[in-house]
């Protein structure tokens, strides 16, 4: 991990590789993350920079390594993949966190989103599968509770290497 | 990870190598998996159809890779079994005893049968009739039952009884489709179940847990959106109309229901119209081709079109009634996954009725004794000398011909019709428009094939590997024809539930495939003049006279197990 971690670095600043923070512009070069619609919503959770522009420092890489492993426990996953969808970062899942969710399941073209009425539908079948407390808004316990129940969960939080 | 560390100085040596070595086999199992999956046939191909026409689609195109195997696999059984000792044999390699005919049948008319091979001067066209038709030069190959005269073949001292080799190849075949297609159809049964048990967790599931985060290629990436954008928009459709049926009322549900029973007596007519024309196509076809050849007027031209006649009203047939079919199942108002579990079941009990029809009205003429023509032999020898390769010859027939429409289709009219499309602007041809692709339909030509393949293995042991070649190439025709000729499905459609259909109807094509083998083991009498069972009375009789040679506990063992009071417990389980 800590090759990879140094690959990512300019030159010049090899040595210091366990100091040193790597831009979000490069941490997205990596093949796992490229494709993966969730990119950017991953370096900011992951990143613990104070200046808020989403870099990386070695303890966040290895930090984020490790959600991702196959020997990460379930909850940690969950907890982690809360943080994730949660797009407006105020704790719970509301509608338009939703909306951003699916839109980015679905891909990023004009073409590839669901009409309005198809968005609206879901997202109520979402939150009536979902929303025990019935506050329209999916806070983390719920989440966890679905997560829990959902086979293909465990099998798709998986990185390699 | 540092909790991971900081517990691993505490342990002992002992354990930490332990869990150094399990860690380490994790990851060799993991990359073993990883790289046998790329040996699985055609597995970038399916899955790049998968992220572009969905996952219904992608089904069809699996389907056929396990016909595939599975038709590779009967091949290599009945090769091994039956085709290759005769073949070992008849180059000298080991002894062989000639199937005499006991004084029993003393009636010699019974024992005359020549094929007509390759004598003296035959013309190319011939050769191509023969190849078409499976007579002449072909009917005397390994391809057709009539080849093999071999009663056993003595291999230093043991004997290798080739009837009962026959025999118990074809149980095997008919045991092993049947077990393999059990076995996948109670994976998908499982899956299905699981889908349907939680039918209100599957938005959840699909929307938190949809994405694969190990998926690194962006083409792939995008394969992924597109399915799961086609999922969720199938989810919701049916949702709605669901919605739509919950709440219909009374009026409305009495006109549909009276209106439903209407067009399946409809249905019913259209259906015993085209039994009754099968029916009489077939016996006009066996009188008339049988007369030309046995006086070997060959060179006429209408004696292939003769002998084609029934694969063409079969085909005819088989392609009219879906579509009257799918134009009537709109009035009838179902929801799109009934409606196509409604049209596949009457489409599959059209065509598998064809071919019972077809084989019904061969066995009505080969046991036609009326006026005394099967007095002698118990069929009607004059007209079949040798009956299995006759319907040996049929089942080629209704093979090779499938393979020449499914060829043609896609060739005259869906690659005209994408360039008429794609060239010409004007608006009749685009309201016309491509075709999609009918997933019903093509899955029910394939296992149309396959039951045709079942029934005739017994009477041609090499058709398995024609069926294997034949479904091997319109794999590729179906994904280029997919690939340029078709457009996505305006309505797509879900899997699971059909990959479950699928199996269920190429069990019960299986299982009809069982009738015909089984009255023609056991009840109608084997040829005298050819074939293995030369000297018993039904192919079936083999088996109770090997019995009787084995030492009388394990006589006693068998009959007993023979018995219903322990056979029917034991097909139970």
């Amino acid at each position: 991990a800590y090759k990879r971690f140094s690959e990512l670095l300019p030159k010049e600043m090899r040595e210091n590789a366990c100091s040193a923070r790597v831009p979000k512009s490069d941490i997205l070069m990596l093949p796992e993350l490229r494709a993966n619609p969730f990119q950017h919503r991953i370096c900011h959770v992951f990143s613990t920079s104070e200046t808020g522009d989403d870099s990386m420092s070695f303890e966040d890489f290895l930090d984020m390594l490790s959600v991702f492993s196959d020997s990460a426990t379930s909850d940690i996953k969950s907890h982690y993949a809360f943080r994730i969808f949660d797009f407006d970062d105020d704790g719970t899942l509301d509608r338009k966190d939703l909306e951003q969710l699916v839109n980015c399941l679905t891909g990023q073209g004009e073409d590839s989103r669901l009409s309005s009425a198809e968005m609206e539908q879901l997202i109520q079948n979402i939150l009536e599968e979902s929303d025990i407390d019935k506050d329209g808004t999916i806070n983390l316990s719920e989440f966890q509770h679905i997560v829990s129940r959902s086979p293909d969960f465990a099998r798709c939080g998986g990185l390699q290497g | 990870r540092d909790f991971q560390q900081a517990d691993t100085e505490h342990l002992s040596r002992w354990k930490r190598w332990k869990r150094t070595s399990s860690k380490s086999l994790k990851k060799a199992l993991s990359e073993v998996k990883g790289l046998s999956s790329y040996l699985v046939l055609w597995r970038h191909d399916i899955h790049s159809i998968e992220g572009k026409f969905g996952t219904g689609i992608q089904s069809y195109f699996s389907f056929l890779r396990f016909l595939v195997l599975l038709n590779f696999i009967i091949f290599i059984l009945m090769f091994s079994f039956i085709t290759l000792p005769i073949i070992i044999s008849k180059y000298g390699l080991f002894n062989n005893t000639i199937v005499n005919i006991s004084p029993k049948y003393i009636e010699d008319n019974c024992t005359i049968y020549e094929p007509s091979g390759n004598k003296g001067l035959v013309y190319f066209y011939t050769y191509l009739q023969d190849l078409l038709s499976g007579t002449g030069i072909l009917e005397v190959t390994s391809l057709f039952y009539g080849y093999y005269t071999i009663d056993a073949i003595w291999i230093s001292t043991m004997r290798y009884n080739l009837p009962l080799a026959y025999l118990l190849a074809t149980f095997a075949y008919l045991a092993l489709s049947l077990l393999w297609i059990i076995k996948r159809s109670v994976e998908g049964f499982k899956q299905n179940l699981v889908h349907d048990a939680d039918p209100f967790q599957s938005y959840c599931n699909k929307v938190f847990a949809g994405w694969d985060f190990c998926i690194t290629d962006p083409n792939a990436a995008r394969l992924k959106h597109r399915s799961l954008q086609c999922e969720l928009q199938t989810d919701l459709q049916e949702e709605k109309l669901k919605q739509k049926i919950a709440e219909r009322t009374m009026k409305e549900k009495l006109r549909i229901y009276s209106l439903r029973i209407f067009i399946n007596i409809i249905v019913l007519a259209i259906l015993s119209g085209f039994f009754y024309s099968i029916y009489r196509v077939t016996v006009f076809s066996q009188e008339n081709s049988n007369v030309s050849i046995r006086n070997d007027t060959r060179t006429d031209s209408a004696n292939l079109l003769v002998q084609y006649l029934p694969s063409m009203v079969i085909t005819l047939a088989n392609f009219i009634g879906p579509l009257i079919f799918s134009f009537l199942i709109r009035f009838e108002d179902y929801t799109p996954a009934f409606e196509i579990k409604m049209t596949l079941l009457r489409c599959v009990f059209l065509r598998l009725a064809n071919i019972g029809v077809l084989l019904f009205s061969l066995w009505s003429q080969i046991s036609d004794c009326g006026t005394d023509k099967c007095k002698p032999c118990g069929y009607n020898y004059k007209l079949y000398p040798c009956w299995e390769s006759d319907v040996g010859q049929e089942m080629y027939k209704l093979m090779i011909f499938d393979f020449i429409v499914i060829l043609a289709v896609p060739l005259f009219v869906d690659f005209p019709r994408m360039l008429l499309v794609t060239h010409c602007s004007c608006k009749l041809v685009q309201w016309f428009g491509l075709q999609e692709f009918g997933i019903s339909d093509s899955v029910l030509e394939i296992i149309y094939g396959q039951t045709i393949c079942w029934i005739g293995t017994f009477f041609a042991p090499l058709l398995p590997a024609i069926a294997t070649i034949k479904y091997f190439v319109i794999f590729y025709i179906k994904k280029i024809c997919l690939k340029h000729t078709r457009k996505p499905a305006a309505r797509p459609i879900r899997a699971s539930s059909s990959n479950f259909f699928f199996l269920l109807v190429l069990l019960i094509g299986l299982i009809l495939a069982f009738i015909p083998v089984g009255v023609s083991i056991a009840r109608i009498p084997s040829s005298k003049a050819c074939g293995p069972f030369r000297n018993f009375n039904t192919s079936w009789e083999v088996i109770p006279d090997t019995i009787v040679t084995f030492p009388t506990g394990l006589q006693q063992v068998l009959f007993g197990m023979a018995s219903e009071a322990f056979a029917v417990p034991f097909f139970m389980i």
